[in-house]
C-alpha cells in the first residue's frame, strides 16, 4: 500500500500558497478540519478561496480566517451564523458567491467525478439563474451548473488509514467525502490513524485513491452551535 | 383568536400520513415533529445527511458529530441511516421525499415562495430551500400571515427576490388554512377558531377564493 501519512497539520499544508482555491469540509461546525485551519492561521495565507457549506461562527472554523482576513472570496449555501462574514459581505471586501446547498454538492461530486456541467431545477425562476443556460427536459425546466474543483481539500474523518482510507461518523460525514474526490491534492485529518489493514473493507467511506496526504490529528474541540437536549 | 406557533405546528401535524418521508424546515415546521400522530410511521430527513431523526438527546448522550440541519444536537432511532450531502438532495431532487415543510417571509398567489434574502439587510444564504422547493411534489409553508408591521405576506407578487416558483402546495398561518389554485389565488379551506372570513381576506393581499362555508380548524 501506498503510505500516504504526514507528520502534522503544518506539513500537510506547507505548499498552499496565496491565492490557493481551497474545499473545507463540514456542516456548520460538525466535521470541518480544525487542525488545518489552524495551520493555515499559523502560516497567515493570503486571498484564499473557500469553498464550504458554511462559514463558521465568529471565533471559530473559518470564521477565524475571515477575522484575520485571510479569505478573499467564499462559495457557500448558508453563512447565516457569522456577524463578521455578514459586515464583510455587506462592506464589499468580501466577495460570495452563494449556491443551493444540493448544487453545491453536486458540483463537488461532478468535479470529483469527471462531470463538467448537469442540470438541475433548484434557482430555476430565481436570481441564481442570471447567465446560466436553461433547458426543459420532459415538461420542467433546469439550469446548466458547472463542476466545482480545487487545488487542495482539507478534510476530516472519523478514522484513517496508512492508505488514505476513510471513515467518518455521524453527520460529521456531509460535505467531506465529495470534497476529498474534487481536490487535485486532498489531505485528510482524522481522530485517529491506523495501519492499513485494519478498517473494514465493508466500511470504508472514502477510498484512499482520493487522499494524497493524511495525518492524526490533535486537540479536536469539536464545537457544538446549538447543543439542544431534553430533560 | 389567531393561533400561536404550537397551533400552527399541531394544524400541519394533520397533514401528515402513514409511511411518508419528511423534511422539516427549521422554526415552526421543526416543532411539528412534535405533534406527530403516534400511531403514524414517519421518517424525517435532515439535509445535513440523516434519515430517521430522533428526540433531542439527554445531556449525557449529546454527540457533536450528531446534528439536524439547523445544527441542534439530536438523536437517531433504530433504522436511522446516514450519507453525506450529494446522497441527502439526490433523495430530495429525485422525488423520494414525500413532504416538505418550511418556513416563509412571502408567498404568491402563483405559488411562487420567498424565504433566503433580503437586500442590503440579511444575507444568510439559501442553504437547502431552494433544492427542496424546486424538487419537492408537496409543500407545505408554515408563517404568520402578516408580517409584525401588519403588511400581507401572501402577496399577488412576491417582492423580495424569490426562492422558487409555482412550487407552494398549501399554506397553515396563524388565521388560515389556504390552497393555491392552479390558476393563481388562495383557496380558503380553514377559519383558525373564532377568526372571521373578513379578517383573513383584510390580512390577504393576493386574491383569497372564498367558495361556500369555511370551516374552522380543529386543532386538537
Amino acid at each position: 500500500m501506498i503510505n500516504k501519512v504526514v507528520k502534522d497539520a503544518i506539513k500537510a499544508t506547507e505548499d498552499i500558497k496565496d491565492g490557493s482555491v481551497l474545499m473545507l469540509g463540514g456542516f456548520g461546525l460538525c466535521g470541518i478540519p480544525e487542525n488545518g485551519i489552524q495551520a493555515l492561521l499559523d502560516m497567515k495565507i493570503k486571498d484564499l478561496t473557500c469553498i464550504s457549506n458554511n462559514a463558521g461562527v465568529d471565533d471559530f472554523g473559518i470564521g477565524l480566517l475571515l477575522q484575520e482576513k485571510q479569505v478573499k472570496k467564499m462559495i457557500s449555501s448558508y453563512v447565516g451564523e457569522n456577524a463578521e462574514f455578514e459586515r464583510q459581505l455587506l462592506s464589499g471586501e468580501l466577495e460570495v458567491d452563494l449556491i443551493p446547498q444540493g448544487t453545491l454538492a453536486e458540483r463537488i461530486r461532478a468535479g470529483g467525478a469527471g462531470i463538467p456541467a448537469f442540470f438541475t431545477p433548484a434557482g430555476y425562476g430565481t436570481e441564481i439563474e442570471e447567465g446560466k443556460e436553461t433547458r426543459e427536459f420532459d415538461g420542467k425546466m433546469y439550469l446548466m451548473e458547472r463542476w466545482l474543483k480545487a487545488d487542495f481539500s482539507l478534510v476530516k474523518a472519523w478514522k484513517g488509514d496508512t492508505a488514505g482510507n476513510l471513515i467518518f461518523k455521524g453527520t460529521a460525514r456531509n460535505f467531506n467525502p465529495m470534497m476529498a474526490a474534487a481536490g487535485n491534492i486532498t489531505i485528510a485529518e482524522v481522530e485517529e490513524l491506523v495501519p492499513a489493514g485494519e478498517l473494514d473493507p465493508n466500511e470504508i467511506h472514502t477510498p484512499g485513491i482520493y487522499v494524497q496526504r493524511i495525518f492524526e490529528g490533535k486537540n479536536y474541540e469539536k464545537r457544538i452551535e446549538q447543543r439542544t437536549v431534553r430533560s | 383568536m389567531s393561533l400561536d406557533k404550537i397551533g400552527i405546528a399541531k394544524r400541519i401535524s394533520k397533514e401528515i400520513e402513514n409511511g411518508m418521508y419528511i423534511n422539516l424546515g427549521i422554526g415552526i415546521p421543526t416543532l411539528v415533529a412534535n405533534y406527530i400522530p403516534d400511531n403514524l410511521e414517519v421518517v424525517l430527513q435532515s439535509e445535513n445527511g440523516l434519515l430517521g431523526i430522533g428526540p433531542f438527546p439527554t445531556e449525557d448522550k449529546v454527540d457533536a458529530d450528531l446534528i439536524n440541519a439547523g445544527k441542534q444536537t439530536v438523536s437517531m432511532l433504530p433504522g436511522s441511516v446516514l450519507f453525506n450531502s450529494s446522497e441527502s438532495f439526490a433523495m430530495i431532487r429525485g422525488g423520494h421525499v414525500h413532504l416538505t415543510i418550511l418556513g416563509a417571509m412571502e408567498v404568491s398567489e402563483n405559488g411562487d415562495i420567498a424565504n433566503w434574502k433580503i437586500p442590503g439587510k440579511m444575507v444568510k444564504g439559501m442553504g437547502g430551500a431552494m433544492d427542496l422547493v424546486a424538487s419537492a411534489e408537496n409543500i407545505i409553508v408554515a408563517m404568520q400571515h402578516t408580517s409584525k408591521s401588519g403588511k400581507s405576506k401572501l402577496l399577488k407578487e412576491c417582492s423580495l427576490p424569490i426562492t422558487g416558483i409555482r412550487c407552494v402546495n398549501k399554506i397553515v398561518t396563524n388565521l388560515a388554512v389556504m390552497d393555491v389554485h392552479p390558476e393563481g389565488g388562495f383557496i380558503l379551506r380553514e377559519r383558525a377558531p373564532g377568526v372571521s372570513v373578513d379578517e383573513i381576506k383584510e390580512a390577504t393581499e393576493g386574491r383569497l377564493i372564498v367558495e361556500g362555508d369555511i370551516p374552522e380548524m380543529k386543532i386538537d
